[in-house]
């Protein structure tokens, strides 16, 4: 078991050296570098600013400073968007606030994905199964761009229940409609997987023993059924979460949130390095650290995989 | 019956199905599947005259062009003259969504295709070749599983933008064409490239599994027996077997992939004005809520009803050509 | 003394696509308490589904009882509601199903599952669930029962398994155990171990048996009585002493003929030909017409099924004269 823990943690920290790498690629290869800019600066200026920053070495030179002041934990700074503010300080004020709004988001996906899979397949090839797998298909075909905006006017002008946009650090009302949106796709999905999980499970013999005892059907569902239908959705924890990340760079910008997807789209604007390596690392992180606690979550679930490992 | 529980109806119909007719083949017998299942026969109608609608009738006259511009009639409601009304610039709807639905179909097809041959490649190489390549390719597609997904397209799509001006003169310098003939090609080839080049690990696994089960049965047994290359046995006696989940999930790509061009284009990453697809229009449509909802509503609608029907054709395709993995 | 359970006519129909499958078709029989009934049958032959509907345990839909009363202890089972079933299941009638691979739950410690109808009917928690969960594991001879009771299933063999099914069947001391076809999943030298148990546990706590099985020599080493099943009826059913000696109907002939152990030395061992009928078209007259070989096929009944009918005292069969017809050979 420690094995696959070390297994995981390796692949880890190679998603995100493949990450980084890319990245850095990626924006070296926009037409645009970090020193020209509308306001025309004279070119012995633009010189010496390329050279206090390293840009007029190699390529290749370049990117192993990167990669080892990435290791030390050093982001650098940005150049364009918040001229000359250390990103680790950019990203200490904007990432609290796209962690809470995803994790919302997860909390508010995860129990509404699942209780809605139990359902359906408990009640499967019924009413509530039908509407209930409508209504997630439906949640994973309506972009989160639909609902985002639709969501705003709904309850955030007609009904005035919430904020239709902003942040109040600690005041919970801003955080709904935008975790709102961003998990709604996540728990569509979960559901299905949750009902077809559920589903397996329910037909297997051993479900078939729980009744003969005479347990009462809810916990057949719930202590018998619940623990082996919820493999195929824990397994997708991770993407789920990764889709709810990435997602927030969409939601941030509808509902004007403050965190580092808003941030992200402005330094790919402007092609600022420094200002996108930072957003991606993190976003990577927290998928490898989100894939590593699924991974986690399923070895509890899954006693045949703890003895296997 | 060695199973009790086993529902009767399923070896019930097994057995009839073999008595009534012999060897129907499994095609035939997933078509009449197919057609038994409602939904997708119903979203098979409604995607034809979709895609009917967005490549034909733009080429009639009754038709307005998407571009022309009335600014005496902006945000008109729907007439006679404008079956969805206009916008802000008094641009007909109607034509504007069909145009768009024109592009966004054409980067949901092309992409998938990008990915479907990148996944069947990989997934075919890992799932016959075995051992080391196989581990090799599957750690591949595990790290790039972990990668943040629309992040990463964000960044192709943004690179190949600002490629896209030096692409277009290359392409008309070499081959002499018209530039305004490239242009739109050329303006929509990051997209399909970002997008096709990372959508594919799905599809991947899914060829590897299915060549894995196949690789291992008698008749390719019997077809390395014969001393047959590799590439002959890979091509002709496996993956015309596994064509069916192929195309399962080649269905089941289309709308996610069409979601990701649209996101994209919402972000203002994706088409580019002039071209226009739903994600563009639902973007102007987003941002002019207030003045005129039709503009969110309208695209908003047939957008959300082409992935509901892409989805619904996948679903049925994969009850009809494997009904042991059907919902019930 | 009216018998412990008492099936009376019962009909079990399957509504599928292709209609109503008639899955069990007027079945009676009855157990005594403290005896071992067997049930023998092919596959689809409605013995599997017979027991699984005294317990609640046909899916519905499809499934649905058509008729017929199953009189345990003076209450009909099936016309319980499934509050008032749990109240048996597992207490007073519980089960061994077939398959020891995939009875048991694999996400759960034994222990759990052990203690679980203790637990549901009588309340019992903590150390002395625990207990009484070690002794039924040691019961039926697993060694070190106090550590292995906390391992989980897949840490144990198919025969052990199936012991701790048995196990977990007893450990609330009911008064009818249906065993599913308990040791068809096992090894044979495993089989004839798990027989032993079961055979030495009926003994000791002189609870009743409804054996089912396809494997007539099995029947003859654990019951008192037998009912042959064929096509969702009952074919004959007897004594075991009385059927091993004159078995009448040619199914039971058969099934006796092409038993090795069955046939004499030296003979050529019998095959029923074909296989059951599809029991969603059952032929109007005779199930077995057209395998019956060792009787008389021309005389078999062609408009009417045939009935039940007492040939000697607790020998029943079915009246059909070409299948009573003397073998030809």
């Amino acid at each position: 078991m420690t094995r696959v823990i070390l297994q995981r943690l390796l692949q880890g920290l190679l998603v995100l050296f493949v990450l980084a790498t890319l990245t850095f690629f990626l924006v070296r290869a926009l037409p645009y570098g970090p020193f020209q800019d509308e306001r025309a600066v004279p070119s012995h200026v633009r010189e010496r600013l390329e050279q206090l920053h390293g840009y007029d070495k190699p390529l290749v030179v370049q990117y192993a400073m990167r990669l080892g002041n990435l290791a030390r934990g050093e982001l650098g700074t940005s150049l364009k968007v918040m001229e000359g503010r250390e990103v680790t300080a950019i990203l200490a004020q904007a990432f609290p606030v796209s962690l809470a709004l995803g994790l919302m988001a997860m909390l508010i996906a995860v129990p509404v994905g699942v209780a809605a899979g139990v359902i359906a397949a408990v009640r499967r090839n019924r009413v509530v199964d039908y509407a209930v797998m409508a209504v997630a298909l439906l949640g994973i075909c309506l972009p989160n761009f639909v609902i985002g905006p639709v969501l705003a006017e709904l309850f955030g002008r007609r009904l005035a229940w919430f904020p239709v946009s902003g942040w109040e650090p600690r005041d919970l009302s801003f955080m709904i409609l935008p975790a709102v949106t961003l998990g709604l796709g996540s728990a569509a999905y979960l559901s299905r997987l949750t009902r077809t999980g559920m589903v397996e499970v329910l037909h297997q013999d051993f479900i078939r023993t729980a009744r003969a005892k005479g347990q009462r059907e809810s916990w057949v569902v719930l202590r018998h059924a619940l623990r082996g239908g919820l493999i195929p959705p824990v397994a997708y924890l991770g993407p789920a979460f990764a889709a709810t990340v990435s997602g927030s760079v969409v939601v941030e910008s509808i509902f004007q949130v403050p965190g580092i997807g808003r941030l992200f789209i402005k330094a790919i604007e402007t092609s600022d390095e420094a200002l996108i390596m930072g957003p991606v690392l993190i976003y990577g992180s927290l998928i490898v650290v989100a894939n590593f606690l699924a991974d986690l979550v399923q070895l509890w679930l899954n006693p045949r995989l703890r003895s296997n490992s | 019956m060695t199973r009790p529980f086993s529902d009767p109806s399923v070896s019930g119909a097994a057995r009839s199905g073999v008595a009534d007719d012999g060897g129907r083949s499994l095609w035939s017998d997933a078509v009449s599947r197919l057609r038994r299942n409602r939904a997708a026969m119903w979203s098979c109608t409604f995607l034809t005259i979709v895609v009917l609608l967005c490549f034909i009738v733009p080429f009639f006259p009754i038709i307005q062009d998407p571009a022309v511009q009335d600014l005496s009639g902006r945000n008109a409601s729907p007439s006679a003259g404008h079956w969805m009304g206009t916008d802000h610039l008094g641009r007909d709807l109607l034509a504007r969504v069909l145009h768009g639905g024109r592009i966004s179909i054409l980067v949901g097809l092309v992409t998938t295709l990008v990915s479907l041959t990148i996944g069947v490649c990989i997934g075919a190489v890992a799932g016959y070749a075995g051992g080391r390549i196989d581990a090799l390719l599957m750690r591949v597609v595990d790290v790039l599983y972990s990668l943040p997904f629309l992040i990463i397209v964000i960044l192709f799509s943004a690179l190949a933008k600002s490629h896209t001006e030096r692409l277009t003169d290359g392409i008309t310098a070499l081959t002499g064409w018209n530039r305004d003939a490239v242009a739109p090609f050329t303006g929509l080839l990051p997209l399909f490239v970002a997008i096709g080049a990372l959508s594919w690990l799905n599809l991947s696994r899914i060829v590897r599994a299915s060549v894995q089960d196949l690789a291992g049965r008698e008749f390719v047994e019997a077809a390395r027996s014969l001393g047959l290359p590799h590439h002959r046995i890979l091509f002709h006696h496996i993956l015309p077997n596994a064509v069916g989940p192929i195309v399962v999930y080649a269905t089941l790509t289309i709308p996610g992939v069409m979601l990701f061009e649209a996101t994209l284009s919402f972000l203002g990453m994706g088409v580019q004005p002039p071209y226009s697809s739903w994600g563009v229009l639902i973007k102007d449509g987003a941002d002019r809520m207030l003045s005129n909802s039709l503009l969110l509503v309208f695209p908003s609608i047939l957008f959300v009803l082409t992935l509901l029907s892409l989805n619904f054709l996948g679903d049925g395709l994969r009850d009809a050509l494997d009904p042991k993995s059907s919902r019930d | 003394m009216p018998p412990l359970l008492d099936i009376q006519d019962l009909r079990i129909h399957f509504h599928t696509r292709d209609g109503v499958v008639r899955a069990v078709d007027g079945v009676s029989l009855q157990v005594e308490a403290g005896e071992v009934a067997g049930i023998v049958g092919e596959s689809g032959s409605g013995k599997s589904v017979t027991a699984a509907s005294l317990l609640g345990l046909v899916p519905m839909p499809p499934g649905r009882i058509a008729g017929g009363r199953a009189w345990f202890d003076g209450t009909d089972l099936l016309r319980l509601t499934g509050r008032e079933l749990n109240g048996y299941r597992g207490k007073r009638i519980s089960m061994i199903f077939q398959d020891p691979m995939t009875s048991l739950n694999p996400y759960l410690r034994i222990s759990t599952q052990l203690i679980e109808p203790l637990e549901i009917h009588e309340g019992l928690r903590g150390k002395r669930a625990l207990h009484r969960a070690i002794d039924a594991l040691e019961s039926v001879g697993i060694a070190d029962a106090a550590k292995r009771i906390h391992a989980y299933p897949h840490e144990f063999s198919g025969g052990m398994r199936q012991r701790v099914m048995i196990a977990m069947a007893l450990i609330t001391k009911p008064d009818l155990v249906i065993a599913d076809e308990p040791t068809t999943a096992l090894d044979v030298t495993v089989q004839k171990q798990v027989l032993e148990v079961m055979r030495r546990l009926q003994r000791e706590t002189g609870t009743a048996v409804l054996f089912i099985t396809h494997d007539l020599a099995l029947v003859h080493e654990m019951c008192d009585s037998v009912t042959v099943m064929y096509a969702g009826r009952v074919v004959e059913s007897a004594s075991a002493a009385m059927l091993a000696t004159g078995p009448r109907h040619a199914y039971t002939r058969g099934l006796y003929r092409s038993n090795p152990a069955g046939a004499g030395k030296g003979c050529a061992l019998y095959s029923i030909p074909g296989s059951p009928p599809d029991p969603a078209r059952l032929p109007g007259g005779c199930a077995f017409r057209e395998r019956n070989t060792l009787g008389d096929a021309d005389q078999c009944l062609a408009d009417h099924r045939p009935e039940l009918v007492e040939i000697a005292p607790g020998h029943h069969v079915q009246d059909c004269p070409g299948c009573l017809a003397p073998s030809q050979d």
